[in-house]
Parts: C-alpha cells; sequence; structure tokens
C-alpha cells in the first residue's frame, strides 16, 4: 500500500486518488491505514509538539491584541478584552507610523541596491573560464553568510567606526576621520552595504544553479548566427534567469515588512531610532521593553497578517505570470 | 553542480577582450578583498601585542611579531570561556535535537497518502506565511518556565519549516523500488529511514545540520530575550556586550576578575573574541561547502 503511495509522489496534489492503488482495494479503513502508517505517526509527533509549542499556541496566544493584557493579575484568560483599542492607538502613534514609513523605504532601497547584486555576482562567477578559480571565488563569497549580525555589525565598526581601520588610515594621511557606524543620514547605506557584505554571495547560488540549466547549444547557435558575448547575454543568459529573477522578487516584495530585525537592534542605539526603527524593532520596544504586551503584540499580528496578505499576493501575481509560485504544490 | 565545460573555452567562444579580462580579474580580486581582508586584520590584530596595537593605534595591518597573549587571557577569563562552552552545548544540543527532530518529521511527510498527511504538512507549511510574533512566543516560553534555562536557546527555533521541506523534498527523490524491496524484506519504517533512506541523503542531512548549528552559535536575539543571568550567557551576548557596545563584561558577577587587574590590550582581545565567534563555521566549512548547490537547489526547486 504505502509502496503504491510513494509511486504517486508526482500526482500527490490531486486529492482523491490517495488510496488508489493498481491492483489492490480503492480504499483501505481508517484502522488499516493506522495500523500500516503508526510509525509515521510516531515519526512526526516531536515535529508536531514542537509546532504546536513555539507556533500553533503563540498563534493563538495574539489574542492579547484584543486585551488590555496585565501578566500579574490576569493573563491572557483573565485581562479584559478591549476589542480594537491597541489597534487604534498604533495607528496614531508617531512612533509607528516611523517604524512602517523607514521599513517600506529600506525594502525600496534594498530592492534597487542590494537585489541586482547577486546577479551581477552570478553572471560575474559565471563568465569565470577557469572551474578551479571559480569554485575557489564561489567558497569565499559564500562564507560570510554564515557570519552572525553580531559579528558582521562588529566587523564593520572595525572597518569603518571612528575608530576602525579607514579611519586610521585616513588620519595617518592627514585626513579627518569619519565615523560612518554613527551617522544616521547613510544609515541606509550602510544596512544596505552589510547586507550585501554578508549576502551577496550567497545569493547567487540559485541563479548559478539556474545558469547552469542553460542548454549550452544555444550559445553555440547563436554564435554561429553571429552574436559575440554580450548579444549572447542579452538573449540567452539573461532570459534564462528570467524565471528565477522574477520568482525571487515577487518573494522579496511579498517579504517586504522583513528588512531583518537583529540587523537594526544591534545599531538601533548608535544610530538613534529615528533611521533605525523597523517593524521588528518597534514590537520589541513597544511591548517588551515599556511592559505594554498587549500593544506590542497588535502591533506584531498586525505585521504578521499584512505579511501573510503580501505572500498569498506575491504567490497569486507569480501564477498569473506564469511563473512556478512558491506554494503551490509540496 | 554538472557542467561539461570544466576549463577552457568552449569552441564557438571567443576569448575576451583584454580590457575585459583585466576588468574581470580586477573585479574578482576586490570582491574576494572585500570579505577576506576584514578577517585578516582581525584575526592578525588578534595575535598582536599591546605594544603593537597601541603603536598601530588600531587595526594591526601588518605585524611585527605573534603572541597569544590576547587568547591566553581570554581563556584565563571564566566569562568568555564559560560563553564558548555554553554557545557549544547550545550549538551541539540543539543541531542534534533539530536534526533529528526535522528527519523524523520529513520522512513521514515525504509519504503522500499516508495517514494524516495532509494535516501536518499543512501546520508545517503555515509557518512559511505567518510568524506568530516576538510577543507570543515570548510569553510562551515564559509561562513554560524556559527562562534562564538553555533549552530556551534551543526549543523555541528548534524546527525549521525550510529545512524540513528541503529534507523532504530531497527523501521523496529516492527511488521508492528501493524502499519497497527494504519493506518485502521486513524493515520497519525506523529501519527504512535509519538503513537506507538516510545513508543516501548524507550531503543534504549534512548541510541542514549545518545551517542549524550556524544558526544555533550565532543566535543572539533569543538569548537576549530569555536570559538574564550572565553565567549562562552565550558568546554571541558577550560579543554584542563587549566588542559591538563596548560595555565592560560582567566580570564582578562571576567574581572574576580577568581583565581588572592588568592593562589589557582591550582591542587585540575585543578582535580575539571576533575570531573565536568566527572559528567554528570557519572549520566546518570546507567539509560542507561542496553540498550547498544541492542542497540548496534541490530546496529551491522542489519545494
Amino acid at each position: 500500500m504505502s509502496a503504491d503511495a510513494d509511486t504517486r509522489s508526482v500526482t500527490e496534489a490531486r486529492p482523491g486518488t490517495a488510496q488508489a492503488g493498481p491492483a489492490v482495494a480503492r480504499r483501505s479503513a481508517f484502522g488499516d491505514r493506522l495500523r500500516r502508517d503508526w510509525p509515521l505517526l510516531v515519526m512526526a509527533t516531536p515535529m508536531l509538539v514542537l509546532v504546536t509549542g513555539f507556533w500553533w499556541i503563540p498563534a493563538l496566544g495574539n489574542v492579547i491584541a484584543f486585551q488590555d493584557y496585565n501578566p500579574f493579575t490576569g493573563g491572557i484568560l483573565g485581562s479584559p478584552i478591549i476589542g480594537f483599542t491597541n489597534f487604534a492607538q498604533l495607528f496614531g502613534d508617531p512612533q509607528f507610523i516611523r517604524a512602517v514609513v523607514n521599513t517600506l523605504g529600506i525594502t525600496a532601497f534594498q530592492l534597487v541596491f542590494y537585489f541586482p547584486v547577486p546577479i551581477a555576482l552570478a553572471l560575474l562567477l559565471n563568465s569565470v573560464v577557469s572551474g578551479r578559480l571559480r569554485a575557489l571565488v564561489q567558497g569565499i563569497v559564500y562564507l560570510p553568510h554564515f557570519f552572525s549580525w553580531v559579528l558582521v555589525v562588529a566587523i564593520f565598526q572595525q572597518m569603518f567606526g571612528g575608530a576602525g581601520l579607514i579611519a586610521q588610515i585616513l588620519r595617518d594621511h592627514g585626513h579627518s576621520g569619519i565615523d560612518w557606524m554613527t551617522n544616521s543620514d547613510t544609515f541606509i547605506l550602510l544596512v544596505t552595504a552589510e547586507t550585501v557584505w554578508k549576502d551577496a554571495g550567497w545569493g547567487t547560488i540559485v541563479f548559478l544553479a539556474a545558469l547552469s540549466t542553460i542548454d549550452p547549444n544555444l550559445y553555440e547557435a547563436a554564435a554561429v548566427d553571429g552574436a559575440r558575448r554580450w548579444r549572447r547575454m542579452w538573449h540567452i543568459t539573461l532570459p534564462g534567469l528570467r524565471p528565477v529573477i522574477v520568482l525571487l522578487l515577487i518573494l522579496r516584495l511579498g517579504d517586504a515588512l522583513n528588512v531583518g530585525f537583529e540587523q537594526f537592534m544591534l545599531q538601533r542605539s548608535a544610530v538613534g531610532s529615528k533611521v533605525s526603527e523597523v517593524f521588528d524593532t518597534f514590537v520589541y520596544w513597544s511591548g517588551l521593553r515599556t511592559g505594554d504586551l498587549g500593544y506590542g503584540a497588535a502591533a506584531g499580528l498586525f505585521k504578521g497578517l499584512v505579511g501573510l496578505v503580501l505572500i498569498l499576493a506575491a504567490n497569486r501575481v507569480a501564477h498569473a505570470l506564469g511563473e512556478r509560485g512558491v506554494y503551490s504544490r509540496s | 553542480m554538472s557542467r561539461k565545460k570544466v576549463s577552457g573555452l568552449a569552441p564557438w567562444e571567443e576569448p575576451g577582450s583584454l580590457a575585459g579580462r583585466v576588468g574581470k580579474g580586477g573585479a574578482l580580486a576586490l570582491i574576494v578583498l572585500a570579505v577576506l581582508l576584514p578577517l585578516y586584520t582581525i584575526v592578525l590584530t588578534s595575535l598582536s601585542s599591546a605594544e603593537t596595537v597601541n603603536r598601530v593605534g588600531g587595526l594591526v595591518l601588518v605585524p611585527d611579531g605573534i603572541t597569544l597573549d590576547a587568547y591566553r587571557q581570554i581563556f584565563s577569563d571564566s566569562v568568555v570561556s564559560r560563553a564558548v562552552l555554553v554557545s557549544t552545548g547550545v550549538t551541539v544540543v540543539g543541531t542534534a535535537v533539530s536534526l533529528a527532530v526535522s528527519v523524523l518529521g520529513a520522512y513521514a511527510l515525504s509519504r503522500p497518502g499516508s495517514l494524516f498527511h495532509r494535516p501536518i504538512l499543512f501546520c508545517v507549511l503555515l509557518m512559511f506565511v505567518f510568524f506568530p510574533g516576538l510577543i507570543p512566543t515570548y510569553l510562551m516560553v515564559a509561562s513554560l518556565g524556559l527562562k534562564d534555562t538553555y533549552w530556551s536557546l534551543i526549543l523555541p527555533s528548534a524546527v525549521s519549516a525550510f529545512n524540513i521541506v528541503v529534507l523532504r523534498a530531497f527523501f521523496m527523490n529516492i527511488p521508492h523500488e528501493l524502499l519497497d524491496s527494504a519493506r518485502i524484506d521486513g524493515a520497519g519504517e525506523f529501519r527504512i529511514l535509519w538503513r537506507i533512506v538516510l545513508p543516501l541523503s548524507k550531503a543534504v542531512t549534512a548541510v541542514i545540520g549545518l545551517f542549524y548549528a550556524v544558526g544555533y552559535w550565532n543566535a543572539w536575539f533569543n538569548a537576549t530575550l530569555f536570559i538574564d543571568d550572565t553565567r549562562k550567557w552565550p558568546l554571541a551576548l558577550i560579543l554584542r556586550q563587549y566588542v559591538v557596545d563596548s560595555n565592560p563584561l560582567p566580570t564582578a558577577t562571576v567574581g572574576v576578575s580577568g581583565f581588572g587587574h592588568v592593562a589589557p590590550p582591550t582591542l587585540a582581545i575585543k578582535m580575539a573574541i571576533v575570531a573565536i565567534a568566527v572559528l567554528p563555521a570557519l572549520l566546518i566549512y570546507p567539509f560542507v561547502q561542496r553540498h550547498f548547490t544541492k542542497g540548496v537547489i534541490i530546496g529551491a526547486i522542489k519545494g
């Protein structure tokens, strides 16, 4: 029975076929299935326990967004329900508005100045003729992805900070050093530079994979027709990357409210909250730091719901464009 | 990834112009330098003596003499060495828990048509589209009494939907005839997973294990949320307090005055802490790196 199930991994999306085997009975009773599949259920149990404990229960715990939550007198069950008061207060909070504006601003900025970098880097790497050299460079550029944000910020501080290497070199040559780490005017450049340093190399993986699937015959045919390097890139390489680019672009839009949490928490004190307050840091400070948990939860829930809508919408757009989308099957 | 052209030009390919090749080489050199130069100066500064650091007035680019003073001082002080121990423990235990839970769960999910397959899959996929939020998660951890325990650094982030989906996609690609024949020979699901599926999935399991391990080693925010007791701080928190924020280390609470009496080359010590934080990633990385493409791409394409 289960063997039949395996052969159908291709057609799994079709409901109703789950129990149809070629020569065996059409449907087996619940008891039979339980007898057959109980080891699988046992295997899934630890995962389900963790998902329940740290996803479902917290997800339901969002009711405190609608409460005047007080952990000492009532907890979740005893705190009074106040409806949408928290949300109403939220939309009138200039700090919250600023967090939204900053988040969207940073997303937009990074869409222009970060998003194309891995594509360009992948094209550059792909054009390296020597396989050895390419593998070496790839290995090096993936590396920073595995460093923590604390580490990346520490490294940037040592390079660009007031006491850092660049300032040190400038001072040695008689210029006054600039402290980029505490300059709120250039903060958006700084966080984008950090993101590029940390993740641009890692981001090339998916583009390099897409490039490796392009049929070399296409290049040969184009070359025979007289297309030189740039023409071939324009008419073969880039169209070959199109599906991946579109998919990642849509994903990024669906993820617009997530600009990264730790990166901003870490640098908030250095540049001030005016430019560094984003959605997630707002939730942290308004909820946990000031102790107004219901209010913070309202901000978090708002973000979660908007994020959900964005992701579903982005996926729908992907389908409409004939791309595979993200959650279509699996 | 497989490519036919390992080196040299394809017959139809003309070599690039000289300027193009020089530009390309220069760009590659710059990129590599941008990654490696910070690491180089950090390691070098951590290995320099206090005099050298003072004379240079900052990070050291050209060494004159190597000393392990900074490291000796760090490891004679219980704050940092404790933090290294905590981070190592959390990383090892956490990775083991996460891998076990994910492999078992992913295998269960790799069998369409099994009982409750769809609802379980639904549970996992929901994690992709909605994050319950920081505050309810915090309250959950607090109400379970996990605050100030190492489990608070492990359990909330133990399951990653992405990693499970990647593993599952890989498991589903294993030819089912193989599993059938084992079943005919009387092997149960656990034995099939252990003896057939896992040995065939070494590469992807290693990559997923690395992802989890890196996550635990780097985790900083969970620790700020849940750990108030400075003796239970992981290395990432020390890094934040001491290196990023330049706050003094909480030596008093631990009762050891490692940084107290000798005037320490603070920058060298800072950089030594950074170097220690980087080290595990650098050590494991070469062994797992060649599997990246395979692991990640399967997730991206089959996900």
